[in-house]
């Protein structure tokens, strides 16, 4: 495809290629003129014709729902091994992964147990929240000086002094069991698929799944396979928090410079040192962005997670919101926001410093010169238990000097709910009757065949026959599989709210990428969009929206924006400063400068945020299911409360589909403006 | 007015627990912890607890596990999980016919509560259509216009539970020819926060209320009386007003199941016995609830306080 690019350039068959370009084009505009055509006319007339063109009769459906059963019963009950079956495999996995969490669990929360149940001896006392709260102030210290341990401090404390700490260490405990299976994982994949193509095929596909299938889809399968408890919450939350750390390692590490390359083949690098050595540490920045994402998806499966027994501050928001007690919801929402900020922030500076040399002298001295940090921790931990055995407040924070917010949070929404909810309702019914409703309305009345035989023009005119081939079949799978209807809802639903997730989150890239400040304040909303559980204002939206799709559309435009942002933002931060200077030089304004080298440098890195920004959308479906829309997410929803495997996964994997073929036709059509962006440079670079 | 946490204060049950486990296991029977799962509506909560407080006193080992509802099924039946305080007749049937087949799972029987779901209106809206609770009442125009909103003018706007939960609902209009619009909440949390929202604005509300629940405790109402419901009624057209179409009656009504692994009986015969006797009927678990989720007690002091008062009731299930 580079060579193909890089062609037009040349000056010599550049008249040829623009006389065959207008050839070319002609010949297309007569093949769009004729699809359209026949669109329409299928679409206004064919219904009385080919009513199957609309709704596939029950016949020729596909009945993948039994045969997804099905093999999943032969999974769960007679797949063997020979030795052990496929469920001693997998229980064995929970278990592998079940002894490190109890582990940590008992550092942080239950004190360390012999036996199980209200049986069991505690034989050593949980860490105290002092200890806990020292020891991150001491990595933040360490990582990244006095502001940092104060951030981590004011993280933690807030936890305690809000009486969020026992359900917080809960959850602590599995996201630091969750993030580094995934972040470790993620790199690995993206290693292997940076060096073998064929992985790289094969693997995208597979985190497009792991992405886009809902989480409810596979969570009766997981239950069956790793049992009930935490572990299972645990592979729930790795099999969602690892694609974007795989993605983003890829693409890190495919943009470490020539340069460093052949710095590692001049210095006579091994394979592992070339890997280790040079390009894992240049592609760092990119790959903290990945560590970043790990963070937040983890917390963001606090909620999911919960459902199936992992407990901690998700049951907390989910139990409060039930009692519609929409502060202690908040409370225990932006708990999970602290501990979002503390572990990113902490990651961050780990992975930003650098490893300091000069360590000769140090050998001279004693242990505590040498490991002030580690000596410090341990003396800390010592101390405080040995003072929590006499002194209760130091083992756990009192309870008398806790603090709530009480029924503040319920009494302003009460406040806006009174007064102003006439206004609030007139603005919704404007939009919804002027656009949500048309929309789903001209959507819905599409025939499928004429949609995948749009779709597959459309793949054919920006990636070739393969690509035709690919979202054609795809499109008609939805349908065969007798999901289309549904699909329409949800692709109505999600497409509303992601156009209008990047009209609002470009922009605000934009602007925050210039503006250090704007981008820290930028960076702490969006960070806070992305872990506060999106229950949490679904609850008080439904008081002020109703329930239905309006309602859904909010929370989907809440948790997708967050990805528009940062990646434009990213991707313009990382612009080439040499090029700038050269536009600067040059005499170009700061507009110029901003359109026609920043965003269009940037534009992978936009293009991808968009593409986030879709799959985050489409992930947000299980949740609008909660307010009520008839889409994929409600099937989904309905097949885990009745525990039917197939019916969830079918239209799970309707929804990856979906998914699949926008994140396509947008590469495509990157990959092709790319191309003639490259043409118009040469072309404007002569004139 | 402290809040109430549930997962914080179970933790500390926990804690409380491994501290005070003094008590002596049954000598013949198994020392391995009876899981019960704890779901997240405060009745629940209190209902489990109360078994496993009643579990521990017979020296028992007694461990809460949080686990959806529905999901729930899968640990029961490969035995990862053991009992299931809290099965309702009304949303739980199939799941529970499901699972009870395979020969895993064992019905307990009943808790002595009884599910109410039906329609429910604030008491506010009998103004508007004074003829409620009468469910005619509700076939006149102006009793529709007095319960739509502009999406569903002129038909009224009646708020169901989440599709999962069943119903009948869309059936019920349809064969009592009612001029309402059924919209369906995707979560009960959503329901009551509409019903929430509605109540603050004294605004017409016509919703699925459920009891034993906080909502008909806390907001004056009443439920809508339709043709009592009878098992004829569902299954044949003919039966009452309208002959050509089923469900045109009121919702049935059903206890509340206690559910348990089929391994329970033999692992832990004593336990099964006590399980089984569990009962505590609607007024009294409608009180229990109000104190924690209105008054802002735990669950926790809810409990010590029923075990305190009723030491003879539940020495009797444990003998």
């Amino acid at each position: 495809m580079s060579e193909a690019a890089s062609i037009p350039r040349a000056p010599a068959p550049l008249a040829a290629a623009g006389a065959g370009g207008r050839e070319n084009r002609r010949r297309w505009h007569i093949i769009w003129g004729a699809g359209v055509l026949a669109f329409v006319l299928l679409w206004q007339f064919g219904e009385s014709y080919a009513g199957w063109a609309f709704d596939i009769p029950r016949g020729w459906r596909i009945p993948m729902q039994r045969w997804i059963s099905d093999a999943m019963r032969w999974l769960v009950e007679e797949a063997s091994f020979g030795l052990f079956t496929f469920t001693d495999l997998t229980r064995f996995l929970a278990a592998m992964v079940e002894a490190p969490y109890r582990l940590v669990l008992g550092l942080l929360s239950t004190g360390i147990l012999d036996g199980r149940g209200s049986a069991a001896v505690q034989l050593l006392p949980p860490l105290s929240w002092l200890a806990v709260t020292g020891v991150a102030m001491l990595m933040g210290h360490y990582a990244g000086g006095r502001r940092l341990a104060l951030l981590v401090g004011g993280c933690f404390a807030f936890l305690a002094v809000f009486g969020q700490w026992a359900s917080a260490m809960v959850t602590l405990a599995s996201i630091l069991i969750a993030v580094p299976v995934g972040v470790v994982g993620g790199l690995l994949l993206g290693l292997a698929a940076f060096r073998w193509r064929m992985f790289d095929r094969a693997l995208r596909p597979v985190l497009d799944l792991m992405q886009t299938v809902p989480v409810f889809a596979y969570l009766v399968p997981i239950l069956f396979l790793f049992g009930f408890g935490p572990t299972s919450a645990v592979v729930a939350t790795i099999i969602y928090a690892l694609p974007p750390m795989t993605r983003i390692s890829l693409l890190a590490l495919r943009a470490v410079p020539e340069e460093a390359h052949e710095l590692g083949r001049m210095t006579g690098c091994s394979r592992r040192q070339m890997t280790w050595r040079i390009l894992v540490p240049s592609a760092r920045p990119g790959l903290m962005v990945g560590v970043n994402q790990v963070i937040m998806l983890s917390l963001n499966m606090v909620i999911i997670a919960s459902m199936i027994g992992a407990g901690g501050l998700g049951f907390d928001v989910l139990a409060a919101l039930r009692r519609l007690d929409i502060g202690a919801g908040i409370e225990a929402g932006l708990a999970i926001v602290a501990l979002a900020i503390a572990l990113d922030r902490l990651s961050q500076a780990f992975a930003d410093r650098r490893p300091e040399h000069g360590a000769e002298d140090a050998q001279r001295k004693g242990l505590l010169a040498r490991h002030p940090y580690t000596v410090a921790g341990c003396l800390l931990v010592l101390v405080t238990a040995l003072a929590g055995l006499v002194a209760a407040p130091v083992q756990a924070y009192p309870k008398a000097l806790q603090l709530s917010t009480g029924s503040v949070g319920s009494d302003i929404v009460g406040w806006i709910n009174v007064n102003f909810f006439d206004q609030i309702e007139a603005v919704k019914n404007a939009l919804l009757l002027n656009v949500l409703v048309p929309a789903k309305r001209f959507l819905a009345g599409l025939p499928w065949l004429g949609v995948s035989g749009l779709l597959g023009l459309l793949g054919w005119r920006l990636g070739g026959w393969r690509l035709a081939l690919l979202v054609t079949v795809l499109a008609s799978l939805i349908a065969f599989t007798g999901q289309w209807e549904k699909a329409m809802v949800t692709v109505y639903l999600c497409g509303i709210s992601v156009v209008i997730a990047c009209m609002i989150g470009i922009p605000v890239g934009i602007l925050a990428s210039t503006r250090e400040r704007v981008w820290k304040g930028v960076e702490l909303v969006i960070d806070t969009l992305q872990t506060l559980p999106s229950f949490v204002y679904l609850m008080p939206a439904v008081m002020l929206f109703r329930v239905g799709d309006f309602t859904a559309m909010i929370a989907v435009v809440a948790y997708a924006v967050a990805p528009a942002i940062r990646y434009t933002a990213h991707g313009l931060r990382q612009v080439n400063p040499q090029l700038l200077e050269a536009g600067i030089v040059s005499g170009a304004t700061p507009w110029q400068l901003m359109t026609k080298i920043r965003l269009r440098l940037a534009l992978p890195e936009i293009l991808l945020g968009i593409n986030q920004t879709i799959m985050l959308a489409l992930s947000m479906l299980v949740i609008t299911a909660l307010v009520g829309t008839r889409d994929l997410g409600q099937e989904v929803y309905i097949a885990l409360t009745k525990a039917d495997t197939g019916r969830g996964l079918v239209a799970g994997l309707a929804v990856a589909f979906i998914a699949i073929i926008a994140d396509r036709l947008i590469a495509a059509a990157a990959e092709r403006s790319r191309q003639r962006l490259g043409l118009d440079d040469t072309a404007g670079g002569r004139s | 007015m402290t809040h109430v946490r549930p997962a914080a204060a179970i933790l500390s049950a926990l804690l409380a627990a491994t501290v005070l486990s003094g008590a002596p296991v049954r000598a013949a029977e198994n020392a391995d912890p009876i899981r019960l799962t704890l779901h997240d509506w405060t009745g629940q909560l209190i209902t489990t607890q109360i078994m496993g407080e009643v579990l521990k006193k017979a020296g028992y080992n007694v461990e809460y596990v949080q686990a959806d509802y529905i999901a729930q099924f899968a640990g029961l039946k490969t035995g990862d999980l053991h009992v299931a305080m809290e099965i309702w007749e009304t949303t739980g049937r199939d799941a529970l016919d499901e699972a009870t087949a395979t020969g895993q799972v064992e019905n307990l029987g009943e808790s002595g509560m009884l599910a109410i779901e039906e329609w429910w209106y604030p008491s506010y809206m009998k103004e508007l259509c004074p003829g409620l609770p009468d469910w005619e009442a509700l076939k006149s125009d102006a009793c529709a216009e007095a319960f739509s909103t502009a999406e569903t003018a002129p038909k009224g706007r009646y708020l169901g539970a989440p599709v999962t939960w069943g119903g009948y609902d869309d059936e019920r209009v349809e064969a009592l020819e009612l001029p309402f619009e059924v919209v369906h909440a995707g979560t009960d949390a959503a329901l009551f926060a509409e019903l929430e929202s509605a109540y603050q604005r004294k605004a017409p509300i016509l919703l699925w209320v459920y009891a034993p629940h906080w909502a008909p405790q806390k907001y004056e109402g009443e439920w809508v009386e339709f043709p009592t419901y009878e098992k004829a009624c569902y299954e044949d057209p003919a039966w009452g007003s309208n002959p050509d179409m089923a469900y045109d009656c009121g919702k049935p009504r059903g206890p509340i199941w206690k559910v348990a692994w089929s391994g329970v009986k033999d692992k832990w015969p004593g336990a099964h016995k006590a399980i089984s006797a569990f009962s505590v009927d609607n007024d009294e678990m409608g009180g229990m609830i109000t104190k924690v989720d209105l008054d802002g007690q735990s669950v926790e002091d809810v409990v010590a306080a029923w075990m305190e008062a009723n030491t003879d009731r539940w020495s009797e299930w444990i003998k």
